[in-house]
Formats: C-alpha cells, sequence, structure tokens
C-alpha cells in the first residue's frame, strides 16, 4: 500500500508517545482485564464456605412466591429491587438475595454493597442472612476499570478515559506505520542474532494479529470512561434535557400495589419461554414492586446470541397482569438498533460465543499485557547507545539516565502488578477469619507488593529486577494452588478449598502460569547474565537508575571489544 | 511537505473533533426516530468516541496546523447547518 514516507514519519512519532504514554497503565489493564473474564471462578475460588448455606433448607420454586411474600413483610427495603434465583443446585447460591448499600457509601463503592441472601426455615419463617462473597473479583475488575489506581471514582475514570483515546491513537498510528512494509513484514518473525528486528517483529505480528479485537477494546474502553459525561453534555445539546425520562426515570403516576397479588414466578417464567423457546431463564430481577412501575426483569441466556452483560439478557415483565413489557433486551428478539447496542457490550465483555470465546479473550488480554511491555523495550532499544568496535579498549557508551530509567520503571510496573495480582489472591485463604475486612487487605496485599517491586526494580536496576520479579511472580503464582494442596492435605490450618471444577480450574491455570513466568524468568536471567551484547541495558552490568546503589565494577573484568550484533 | 505542528493539530483534533462527533450524535438522534428512544439515546451516547478518536488520528495528515483547523471549523460547520436543516423537517 502507498503511504508517503513523510506521513509515516509523522505517524511514527504519533506512536512511539502515545505508546510510551499509556503503555503501562494499559499492559496493567490488560492484564487485570485477562483475570476479570473469568470472575465468577475466582470469585467462587476466592468466597469461604458458608456452614449456614449447608444447612439451610433448600426452598422449591412452587414456594418461591410465598418467600418473596413473607421477605417483603419483614424486610420492607426489598421492595426496591431482590432477585429470585431459578437454579438452586449450587450451594453458593440461594433462592432469594438482596444488595443493601449502607448509608452514607458512594455510590460508585461497591465495596461497601452488602448482601442479603433469604430462605424459609422448617416452620415457614423467612430466615435472612448475609451472605459471604469475596471482594477479590470485585477489586481486580477496579484494577482493572481504572488502570491500576485505587479507587474507581470520577477522576480515575477519566484518566482511563484518556489512556484509552491515546491506546486508540496508538493502534491507528501503528497501523499506518506498518502499512508500507505490511505485504513484506506481514507475519514475518525473522528469529535471528537481530533481536531488536526480532522483537519489533513479534510486537508487529501480536499487534497486527489482535488489531480487531485491540479496536474494539480501545473503543469501548473510552466510551465506557467518558460515558457519563458525554451524557450529560448530549442532554442538554441533542436531547433537551429528556434523556432521564426516556431512560425510564421519570415520575411514576398511580395508585401503589399490593405485592402479594403479583404472579407466582413460575407463570412469569412461562410467559417469556413462551415467547423465546431458546431463551434459558436463570434468574428474576423484580423492581419496585409496590410502585406503579412494578417490573421484573427476567434474566436468562440464549447460546445463540450475543449477550450484553455476563448474566446474559433479559425480558421486562409486568409481574401483576404477566404482560410482557419490552423484548428490546431480550436475545433474539430485539430490533437491529438494539441488537448493535447489545453487541457493542458484549464484545468488550466477551459475552458471546461461550467457554471458547472466554479463553481466546483470555489469551488476547494476555498477549496484549505482552505487547504493551514489548512496546516499552523498543523504546528502550532504539535509544540505546551503541559499542563502537574501533574504540580503542572497547570502552563501553554511558547509557542515557532516561533508557535506564524507563527499564526499570517497566519492570517495576508491570512485574509489580503480575506480583500484586498473585500475592493478592494467594493472602486471601490464609487472611480469612484473621482480618476484620478482607477487602481492605486486597488493597493492602497489592499496593503493598506492587510498590516493593517498583521501589526494588529501581534500586537494583532493570536487568536484575526482571529476573528477580519474574522469579517472585512464578513463586507467587504457585501459592495460589499450593494453598488449595495444604487445605486439602491438612483441614486443621483453618484454610478451605472447594471442589467445584471452576474453583478448582482457578488453581490449574494458576499452576501453568506460575510455569511460564518461572521459564521466562530462565530465559531473562540467561540474557542478563551471560551472553548478551556488553552494551544492552539489560545486562547485570549495566548502570542502575539510582547511581549511589551501583556496586563499584572493577574496570579490568569488563570484556574488551563488545560486538554490537545484538542491537 | 507535512508540517508536524503538534500542539495545533492536537487541539484541533481535540476540540473541533469533540464538536464534530457532538454534531454526528445529533444528526443520529434526530433521523433515527423509528428506533425506540432508550436504545436510540443510548447509540447515540455511543456515535461519539469513534468519530472523536477517528477525527484525532487522522488529523496529523493535514499539512499544517492551520489547514486541520480550517478544514475541521468548515466540516462542524456544514455539519451544524445538517443538524439545523434536520430538525426542521
Amino acid at each position: 500500500m502507498r503511504v508517503s514516507s513523510e506521513v509515516v514519519r509523522v505517524y511514527k512519532v504519533v506512536h512511539t508517545w502515545t505508546g510510551i504514554l499509556s503503555g503501562m497503565a494499559l499492559f496493567i489493564a490488560f492484564y487485570a482485564g485477562a483475570l476479570t473474564i473469568f470472575k465468577e471462578p475466582l470469585s467462587r475460588w476466592a468466597t469461604p464456605p458458608d456452614p449456614a448455606a449447608v444447612h439451610a433448607p433448600q426452598v422449591a420454586l412452587a414456594e418461591a412466591q410465598t418467600l418473596i411474600n413473607r421477605t417483603l413483610t419483614g424486610y420492607p427495603e426489598t421492595a426496591r429491587g431482590f432477585q429470585l434465583n431459578l437454579s438452586h443446585e449450587d450451594a453458593a447460591t440461594e433462592r432469594l438475595e438482596w444488595n443493601k448499600r449502607p448509608e452514607g457509601t458512594d455510590e460508585h463503592d461497591l465495596f461497601a454493597v452488602q448482601r442479603f441472601v433469604a430462605t424459609l426455615d422448617s416452620g415457614g419463617a423467612v430466615e435472612v442472612r448475609e451472605a459471604n462473597h469475596s471482594g477479590l473479583p470485585l477489586f481486580i475488575d477496579v484494577l482493572h476499570r481504572v488502570v491500576g489506581l485505587p479507587v474507581d471514582d470520577d477522576a480515575t475514570r477519566l484518566f482511563m478515559g484518556v489512556v484509552a483515546g491515546l491506546y486508540f491513537l496508538a493502534l491507528v498510528s501503528g497501523l499506518i506505520v506498518l502499512l508500507p512494509s505490511l505485504v513484506k513484514d506481514l507475519f514475518a518473525l525473522r528469529v535471528g542474532p537481530n533481536l531488536k528486528r526480532m522483537w519489533l517483529d513479534a510486537h508487529n505480528v501480536v499487534g497486527l494479529g489482535s488489531l480487531p479485537f485491540h479496536l474494539v477494546i480501545a473503543l469501548t474502553a473510552a466510551v465506557f470512561a467518558f460515558h457519563d459525561v458525554i451524557y450529560m453534555a448530549q442532554n442538554q445539546l441533542v436531547h433537551e434535557g429528556k434523556l432521564g425520562a426516556a431512560l425510564g426515570g421519570g415520575p411514576a403516576e398511580g395508585e401503589p400495589r399490593d405485592p402479594t397479588e403479583m404472579l407466582p414466578p413460575e407463570q412469569l417464567v412461562a410467559k417469556v419461554t413462551a415467547l423465546a423457546p431458546d431463551f434459558e431463564p436463570t434468574s428474576l430481577e423484580y423492581l419496585q414492586v409496590t410502585s406503579p412501575r412494578a417490573s421484573v426483569r427476567v434474566w436468562g441466556q440464549d447460546a445463540q446470541a450475543v449477550h450484553a452483560r455476563t448474566p446474559g439478557g433479559f425480558a421486562i415483565v409486568d409481574p401483576y397482569s404477566g404482560r410482557i413489557l419490552t423484548t428490546e433486551y431480550l436475545p433474539g428478539h430485539q430490533s437491529v438498533a438494539g441488537e448493535v447496542l447489545a453487541t457493542l457490550f458484549g464484545v468488550h465483555f466477551a459475552t458471546y460465543g461461550g467457554m471458547s470465546i472466554k479463553w481466546l479473550y483470555f489469551l488476547l488480554g494476555l498477549l496484549g499485557a505482552w505487547l504493551f511491555y514489548s512496546g516499552n523495550l523498543l523504546w528502550i532499544e532504539t535509544r540505546r547507545k551503541k559499542a563502537k568496535q574501533h574504540l580503542a579498549g572497547g570502552a563501553l557508551p554511558t547509557q542515557r539516565r532516561t533508557t535506564t530509567w524507563m527499564a526499570a520503571i517497566t519492570v517495576g510496573i508491570c512485574l509489580g502488578a503480575v506480583c500484586g495480582i498473585s500475592a493478592m489472591i494467594a493472602s486471601t485463604k490464609w487472611l480469612h477469619g484473621h482480618v476484620a475486612d478482607p477487602n481492605e487487605w486486597y488493597s493492602l496485599v497489592y499496593y503493598a507488593v506492587f510498590f516493593a517491586a517498583l521501589g526494588w526494580s529501581c534500586v537494583r536496576g532493570g536487568p536484575r529486577a526482571a529476573v528477580e520479579l519474574l522469579r517472585l511472580a512464578a513463586v507467587l503464582t504457585v501459592a495460589i494452588p499450593f494453598t488449595t494442596v495444604l487445605a486439602a492435605a491438612f483441614p486443621g490450618l483453618g484454610l478451605w478449598y472447594h471442589q467445584a471444577p471452576v474453583a478448582l480450574g482457578v488453581d490449574a491455570v494458576a499452576l501453568l502460569m506460575a510455569l511460564v513466568f518461572a521459564w521466562i524468568a530462565r530465559a531473562t536471567a540467561r540474557r542478563v547474565y551471560g551472553g548478551g551484547p556488553e552494551d544492552s541495558v539489560w545486562t547485570a552490568s549495566a548502570p542502575r537508575p539510582l547511581p549511589w546503589f551501583e556496586t563499584p565494577v572493577d574496570a579490568t573484568s569488563v570484556p574488551v571489544g563488545n560486538e554490537a550484533s545484538g542491537s | 511537505m507535512i508540517q508536524r505542528d503538534w500542539l495545533s493539530k492536537t487541539l484541533a483534533g481535540v476540540v473541533l473533533g469533540l464538536i464534530i462527533a457532538l454534531e454526528c450524535s445529533a444528526l443520529y438522534a434526530r433521523t433515527a426516530l423509528d428506533v425506540p428512544p432508550p436504545i436510540r439515546m443510548q447509540l447515540t451516547m455511543w456515535v461519539v468516541m469513534p468519530v472523536w478518536l477517528s477525527i484525532l488520528s487522522g488529523c496529523y495528515l493535514f499539512k499544517n496546523g492551520r489547514r486541520a483547523w480550517l478544514w475541521l471549523v468548515a466540516a462542524s460547520v456544514v455539519l451544524l447547518g445538517g443538524v439545523f436543516a434536520v430538525g426542521m423537517v
């Protein structure tokens, strides 16, 4: 394709700087994001078993209406909203549950939300207890959404939006730079003595191969970040202030309703399945049941459809008449525009195509993290000063401080996030029962490990820290399945494990990832402690970012006559 | 010869790109009347980012910063006319 060399030069600059500004934040967002694909298994793995749940009597679906009525009488706050689960076999779900936000907590603070579950005791009275639910997947999700910053508020979300915008620019500019040599370079991976060429080829192959995925993620992430601001602006400029009313927030008119007159849940489900036979309902979300706007969302999945969210799609039903109010969010029964909208969400959350797509997104997410890591390495490599062979005595050039620092910070932030997340997951079962608020400890453990790793990297310098932190990542990651093994072998320790396949799957994936980290650590050690070109910033003898930690090097021990071939 | 003009081109892409993107979203909101309002308003929100970011990534192709501003101002004026014209019908 013909693109003038001038355009390529301009966009190379755009690619370099947008990439370097957003790369490390994106590494964390992608690594954590890949893990959030398997939020449910992680949640199952990290949630302590609830002894009460084992003894609680199972409420039959036929009795659900009684449970609803008695819960509404005993706990009037549930009129605002509660959820009725249709499948009840898994010990982790109760028939009826609702969330409560304690007074005075921020609307975006999802950690503050308490979950309650209700069952009927043998005498038919309502029994309510607060359910165990681990904040671990939520914390990983927050790391993902606000690129590793501690809180999910307006400011960090806008920061994320800027990062997503830079990411989009980096993608487009990277593509433009690659276009002229596309045919020549397409999927060419030149393995050989020219290491920089090999890394650049690998960066291009991964970047181009997953370009559609990256474009989709960049655009949707930017929308999610600026979503509130855009709505606000459009409400004034486009919708003449009518946005709230159209999105369903208008005042309710009419008489309050008596929830005992609601149709039983089985009938509501039957209305939906009669309309959509392929739809498999999983839960009913009751909203404002005592108000004239009472509605029930019948949530479920359709194996053939693209869902907007992880729980699937829903039909909105009037619980008093059983009339279907809208199918605009019901897979297979939406307008074209509605389907487009569902797809826009679905392509970000991997809620289509079943398990294979989830695994694909997991791999693409991890590859994406690698893409940003390799981008930074290429930036450093391009700015490296090469040793000149003709220099007498083979004196090594002094590397610029910026490349030394960039190496240390890239290693510290990227591997620090990896170590922090593994440490946090592994610590869940050990902290349980010993700390008052485990949710607080997730962030403590994560940030302690993250900042320690970053500090370590600045003190030790990028190359050494890369080897050490990769080994640490392997150890911390293998601690996840090791804890499970300990829990099974020594029940006296007070640890627990779940035999559910999804929970054991977390252990299996962690073991595999620990092996991968150990393997990368070995390869990096080989490069850093021997064999690599001496004028590289990736050797153990390379200068450290903070000069006062420099170990004095015996001048005679520096090898003479380095080759510049490792460029 | 393409002049770099980083600051003026970036500003043109950010500011005028946003204006053009909002105008495009208004055009969508006013023409897609057969789409049910809650869906239409959500899609109207979705129009903004792709348009904005495409303009921002394309604006370095202009010969210089002045041209970027001229063309993008012209485009936003034309689009604004379009939004009002659709509103009249």
